[in-house]
């Protein structure tokens, strides 16, 4: 098997604030393969965003701080890296695509400047063969009309369409990694589908790898070869997405798979997860999800669970799991 | 937006219109020599007061100086000492005021404060100084003027860049690898420009009155030069008598800040990016840019969950 694109090695960012130290991602650990689509999925707070911008060492500073962990990229670590190497990682290796499709792109640019500085800083590329390659790249994300765009502001576009063309502009340099931060969230349901199949597309052609972030569960059946479902800044369960929605293993996850609306059962009421999640600065001993726990045991409220294999590649940790006869990895 | 707002303002462009015309062709409109006075003719009412003669049609000074000729040529000094001024006040304060908002910190710290202090700074208190160790001329004038103005725009634009920052585009761009310098240059400055124009512009008026002021006091562009300050301290002891000498000079002033204000206010709705985005959306409804959306959408099903 071929090593893995990314390692993600029990990376840590607080945030330090007056109110104490927020542990917003504590220790999460996962791999990617080149092609392969890891979805992150959790509560809003649960860590989700934070993890992507530590990957990119793009954490609010001088609050936020990347405090242990690794992240090795093809084996380089990444947060051992001077800030001008890391300049030189950031736009040829990975690539991100945001939230909001509003702020994503400069009003003041038109997208054809905007594409066209991405591929000449990493390509050299000038004049018309410049030009070619920002219209490959527009045509790559099916924008219709792309000889027109290059000409346009970012305000003539449509919220779906400004999607695509930051993620053509994303895409523009052929990174490894592609970090999608809720890439759909602003974008009406039809579009989000097609958005999502055409981000799929470019994959197939170009084996990038891709972390896909959502509270989605329909976004990561469709997309997601796997699954890391975020809890308190750490992942509670990872798996492939078929082992994860198949067979949860962790508490959370069979509630959140719960309050999914399920297309049969007419007229009841909606299932929901009750109280809060934790408060980040003082986090208990035990498991975080402990209070909301459903099949709490007494173990459970004073000692982190260790992690468990469940299926081959499927860890949870969680000790009902534990008690349920998963071995300890 | 209503299109009230739309509509530039007539009276303004005209009147500014008139001062540049002024400014730029004033060898050829004035009738007289702004400098040289003839001083038989000194103190002569306008044209249609008694003893008024049509060569001078708003009268002479008390040196026989046309004043209409004065004024003429004085806006020149007007509008020359308020370009370079906002010229010199805005690179600086702008180039501070990117800097001070996008570094954030410390840097941010120390420049508004220093920002503070140029805010707080006695404007006549700090021309009289100046004026105490060098001698009046137009480039202390100038100097003076943009000493007091750069904190406007380092303030301005810093909070402008503060906002600006925070949109993904600026992350983006240092996730594509760009230095700050170049993100500074390439993704906030253009966003910038529209408050900077209209900043400037709303500038020009202060800056005429404070030039204006400096030369009344006599710590400005030195006589025998028309400026439009000196002209009104000129005449400030004949009041009573010679009104003109002052009153016509001071007319300019005031048409030529009440205009650049109007401007500017106008400028200020018409650049306003919430409402730039009207224009050109309508247009997107167009034919022309209609979208076939190429991938078929698919059914709900697929996209609620079940895997």
């Amino acid at each position: 098997m071929t090593p893995p694109l990314l390692v993600v090695d029990d990376l840590k960012t607080h945030f330090f604030t007056r109110r104490g130290i927020t542990r917003a991602v504590d220790g999460v650990s996962f791999t990617l393969r080149a092609g392969e689509t890891l979805a992150l999925v959790g509560e809003s707070g649960s860590g989700k965003s934070v993890t992507c911008l530590s990957l990119v060492r793009l954490v609010p500073e001088p609050a936020g701080r990347i405090v242990g962990g690794r992240v090795l990229l093809d084996g380089e670590d990444l947060l051992g890296k001077s800030p001008a190497e890391m300049r030189r990682v950031r736009g040829k290796q990975i690539a991100m695509v945001l939230q909001d499709p509003m702020t994503s792109l400069n009003p003041a640019l038109t997208i054809g400047t905007q594409i066209g500085e991405v591929v000449r800083l990493h390509q050299g590329l000038r004049g018309a063969s410049l030009r070619a390659r920002a219209l490959e790249a527009l045509r790559r994300l099916r924008i219709a009309a792309a000889e027109t765009r290059l000409g346009q502001f970012q305000h003539q576009l449509s919220g779906g369409m400004r999607q695509r063309v930051s993620s053509a502009i994303a895409m523009s340099c052929a990174p490894r990694l592609l970090i999608a931060d809720e890439p759909t969230t602003s974008l009406d349901v039809t579009i989000q589908a097609q958005y999502l199949d055409l981000l799929k597309e470019v994959q197939q052609a170009t084996g990038v790898a891709i972390i896909l972030v959502t509270h989605d569960f329909g976004i990561v059946a469709a997309n997601a070869d796997r699954v890391a479902v975020m809890y308190a800044g750490r992942i509670v369960e990872i798996g492939s997405t078929l082992d994860v929605f198949n067979a949860p293993a962790h508490p959370y996850t069979r509630a959140l798979l719960r309050c999914l609306p399920d297309i049969d059962a007419r007229g009841g009421r909606l299932v929901e997860i009750g109280g809060q999640p934790p408060d980040l600065t003082r986090l208990p001993p035990g498991c975080p999800f402990a209070p909301r726990c459903s099949e709490r045991q007494p173990r459970c409220e004073t000692e982190y669970p260790a992690a468990v294999s469940i299926d081959d590649g499927h860890v949870a940790n969680c000790w009902v799991a534990v008690a349920a006869g998963a071995r300890p990895r | 937006m209503s299109p009230r707002r739309r509509r530039l303002p007539w009276f303004a462009g005209l009147v500014l219109a008139a001062l540049v015309v002024a400014a730029v062709f004033a060898p050829y409109l004035a009738p007289h020599s702004p400098t040289e006075g003839d001083l038989i003719k000194k103190s002569i009412p306008p044209i249609w007061m008694e003893g008024g003669n049509p060569e001078h049609p708003l009268g002479t000074d008390r040196f026989g100086r046309d004043v209409l000729s004065r004024i003429i040529w004085g806006s020149r000094i007007s509008l020359v000492v308020s370009l370079v001024a906002i010229g010199v006040a805005g690179t600086l304060g702008t180039l501070l005021g990117l800097v001070s908002g996008y570094r954030g910190g410390r840097t941010d710290a120390v420049l508004m404060r220093l920002t503070d202090i140029g805010l707080s700074l006695p404007t006549i208190l700090i021309a009289v100084v100046m004026v105490a160790v060098s001698e009046p001329s137009f480039r202390n004038v100038v100097l003076v003027i943009a000493l007091l103005l750069w904190p406007r725009f380092a303030r301005q634009v810093r909070g402008e860049t503060l906002a600006i920052k925070e949109h993904d585009f600026v992350a983006l761009a240092v996730v594509a690898g760009r230095s700050s310098a170049w993100i500074i240059r390439r993704h906030i400055f253009p966003n910038v420009v529209p408050t900077l124009l209209v900043i400037s512009t709303l500038q020009v008026g202060y800056v005429i009155l404070l030039e204006g002021t400096l030369s009344f006091l006599g710590v400005g562009v030195p006589p025998p030069n028309p400026a439009w300050g000196l002209m009104i301290a000129d005449g400030r002891g004949f009041l009573a008598t010679a009104w003109w000498m002052s009153l016509f000079p001071g007319l300019a002033m005031l048409l030529t800040v009440l205009a650049v204000n109007l401007m500017g206010d106008w400028l200020r709705d018409h650049l306003d990016p919430r409402l730039r985005q009207v224009g050109p959306q309508v247009e997107l409804l167009g034919p022309a840019v209609t979208q076939p959306e190429s991938t078929p959408a698919r059914g709900i099903a697929a996209a609620s969950g079940e895997p």
